[in-house]
């Protein structure tokens, strides 16, 4: 999800025969792996990768709704979205701070965020350009990332699914406050109602990316689910985000922008039409519409409060010297 | 910018009077006072407390996970069974003691 | 303690709503663009109590002014032009670095905790509700900027030289917090205001603590812009304005 199928892991498990028996018994009798325990070291990278990518999704995901805080129509709408902005960065840092267990520092982190190599979720890549992209962020975007957020408060590395507990009690009224936002749009005039639809008309599409490649082209899956780090398949969890959100689309006299979606009755499931997937890696590769201006973003915030840590650092040392005096 | 040199801190949330305190994550700053600043803004925004404990990450003492096996075996049930209730065989006639 | 006049009521009450509604928005700006992490969620913490506090008292302007002005609490944030705005100068000077922000956040906060002090006596039982919130919150805002302005002040060089233009430059605007003109004395008569006169001392000692331990100059006496809390403002409202309105001035009359 925010690490869209673990883009770019190249670990296969290796190593140790005996470690990884003696490591998968403990997995499937559903202990959980703590930061101190012999973890095989494939594990460990596929977790920081994973945990890396998330909280630099939430991080980065801050830009596209930031770009409309100072706008929000109304007190309230004001209020919910400067909470909810403020609890995604939160949650980056509850992420970080988890991945930080595992021997990688949050340093090391951002600075591979901030030199473009690590990745985060693609969806952030698009831009905001009117209000509803705020409201259909929190509907659709928030909707699918608690798809995946769910199952991973029981995942197997202890810190990881502690943070998603917190992640995940915080994040219940993000979905709710982006539809009903939508709702008073959906309710209102002609030119309201073209917005939410304009918005949906472009976000669907990223947020269906957002659940990474189908399982087919996802060789990490298997090895994912095996260790209890993702439970459920990409493609899985796109179908549980159709099933949700199609009723919830109709309600409000949504339209999905896919001619080509139809429920099967044979099977239970939604058939969508096929995703650009030349558009998905064009964008994980950084030609999306907004990668540059995300990262200049993070990087302008970084590099002008670069000061204001010296500073508070220069304080600390000067205070250590006082009190050792 | 060198944020390795900013120190970690745990944090250690009480809800409410009553209970004991528990660990909640981590975090970095510079100093105790900005920690605790810090661990309000990023642990409490919605009432989860009424008392904060920090410490630095580092002035934590913990177990090796290899003492694991000399540090609790002792008090397993199998080694030192007469520390255990179930031990001790009652009359049918007392349901609960 | 004569009546206070209603539309002295409403306007003693909008300065006070414009005022934290405005710096409160001054810090949503800062999203994305904090120093480091874990002040954004510091600075939008504080935002979020200023446009808390604002709200609750546009909502009880709204219903002291009654029946023949049917503006709601959103009417009065998004369709009022910049002289109708009653804010003090200080709290829509732009952000700046954040050595600005921190200073500004200081002189205000160190006026605004003993104002909701004084306000929690209110006559209006409403207002003296919200201050009793407001000071505690307030409290915080206070230690929160004084501890950054310590460590930017008796930081290095550079964060030393920072701090200090900012206290020089937005001291010219602290002034206008404690000029008791006929608003604010009719609303301390009556029992809704606030002796401000009295508040300076205290502010005056506040700021004069905060800046000696940050090893910084306590500015000479200067001349005192003042005009906000009569709709004379500077340069830099109208574009906060122009900013938050958008939605409501391009799309008039709809629900959101």
């Amino acid at each position: 999800m925010y690490s869209q199928g673990l883009m770019g892991v190249e670990e296969t498990p290796g190593g140790e025969q005996d470690l990884l028996d003696r490591f998968q018994a403990r997995i499937d009798a559903g202990e959980k792996i703590e930061p101190n325990d012999e973890m095989p070291e494939a594990y460990r990278k596929t977790l920081i990768r994973q945990m890396s990518q998330h909280a630099h999704s939430e991080i980065v995901g801050v830009y596209p709704e930031a770009n409309w805080v100072t706008r929000a129509p109304t007190l309230r709408r004001k209020l919910q979205a400067m909470a909810k902005i403020q609890d995604e960065f939160g949650h980056g840092l509850y992420i970080y701070s988890a991945a930080e267990t595992l021997g990688v520092s949050r340093e090391e982190m951002v600075g591979q965020l901030l030199s473009g190599k690590a990745k985060y979720s693609s969806v952030f890549n698009y831009p905001t350009l009117n209000w509803a992209d705020l409201a259909v962020i929190g509907w659709l975007g928030d909707g699918a990332a608690i798809m995946n957020q769910i199952p991973l408060c029981r995942c197997s590395y202890g810190p990881y699914a502690r943070a998603m507990v917190l992640v995940c009690k915080e994040e219940s009224f993000h979905q709710r406050q982006g539809y009903e936002a939508m709702v008073a749009l959906m309710n209102g005039s002609p030119e309201q109602k073209a917005m939410g639809q304009d918005a949906v008309n472009r976000w669907w599409w990223p947020i269906m990316m957002m659940f990474g490649p189908h399982d087919a082209d996802s060789p990490n899956t298997e090895t994912g689910v095996k260790w209890k780090i993702k439970n459920f398949t990409n493609d899985e969890l796109r179908q549980k985000f159709i099933k949700a959100t199609v009723p919830q689309a109709k309600l409000i006299g949504i339209e999905i922008p896919d001619p080509d979606l139809r429920f099967n009755e044979e099977t239970g499931d939604w058939e969508h039409g096929e995703i650009d997937w030349d558009e998905f890696w064009s964008v994980v590769k950084g030609q999306g519409p907004c990668n540059h201006d995300r990262i200049t973003a993070r990087r302008k915030a970084h590099a002008e409060g670069a000061w204001v840590l010296e500073a508070a650092q220069a304080y600390a040392a000067k205070q250590a010297a006082r009190n050792a005096a | 910018m060198r944020e390795n040199d900013t120190p970690l801190y745990e944090v250690f949330l009480r809800p409410r009077n009553g209970l004991s305190h528990r660990h909640v994550g981590s975090l970095h700053a510079l100093d105790d006072q900005m920690a605790m600043q810090n661990a309000r803004d990023l642990y409490t925004r919605r009432g989860e407390a009424d008392s904060i404990w920090i410490v630095r990450s580092a002035d934590l003492i913990a177990s090796a996970p290899e003492d694991k096996e000399t540090n609790l075996s002792p008090s397993d049930p199998e080694r030192k069974p007469y520390r255990h209730p179930t031990f001790y065989v009652l009359p049918k006639e007392v349901e609960n003691m | 303690m004569g009546e206070l006049q209603k539309n002295t009521r409403f306007e003693h009450l909008l300065r006070l709503a414009d005022t934290n509604l405005i710096l409160g928005h001054r810090m949503s700006e800062w999203i994305g663009k904090s120093p480091i992490l874990e002040e954004e969620l510091a600075l939008t913490n504080i935002g979020l109590d200023l446009i808390g506090q604002a709200r609750a008292l546009y909502e009880h302007a709204v219903a002291v002014s009654g029946e023949e002005d049917n503006r709601d609490a959103d009417d009065l944030v998004f369709l009022r032009d910049a002289p109708e705005y009653k804010n003090l100068l200080l709290v829509e000077r732009e952000n700046g670095d954040f050595a600005h922000t921190m200073v500004r956040q200081m002189f205000y906060s160190a006026f605004a905790v003993p104002v909701w002090e004084a306000l929690t006596r209110s006559v209006d039982s409403e207002v003296a509700g919200i201050a009793g919130r407001a000071e505690k919150e307030s409290l915080y805002h206070l230690r929160h900027a004084s501890e950054w302005i310590l460590r930017m002040g008796d930081g290095t060089e550079e964060s030393h030289q920072r701090v200090q233009d900012a206290v020089d430059a937005l001291w010219m605007y602290t002034g206008e917090m404690f000029d008791m003109d006929e608003v604010e004395t009719a609303a301390f008569e009556a029992g809704h205001g606030v002796d401000l006169t009295a508040v300076r001392s205290e502010w005056e000692k506040t700021v004069r603590e905060v800046l000696t331990a940050a090893t910084l100059d306590y500015p000479e006496d200067c001349w005192m812009l003042k005009g906000g809390r009569t709709g004379k403002h500077t340069e830099h409202l109208g574009h906060l304005l122009s900013d938050m309105q958008f939605l409501q001035r391009a799309y008039p009359g709809q629900k959101w």
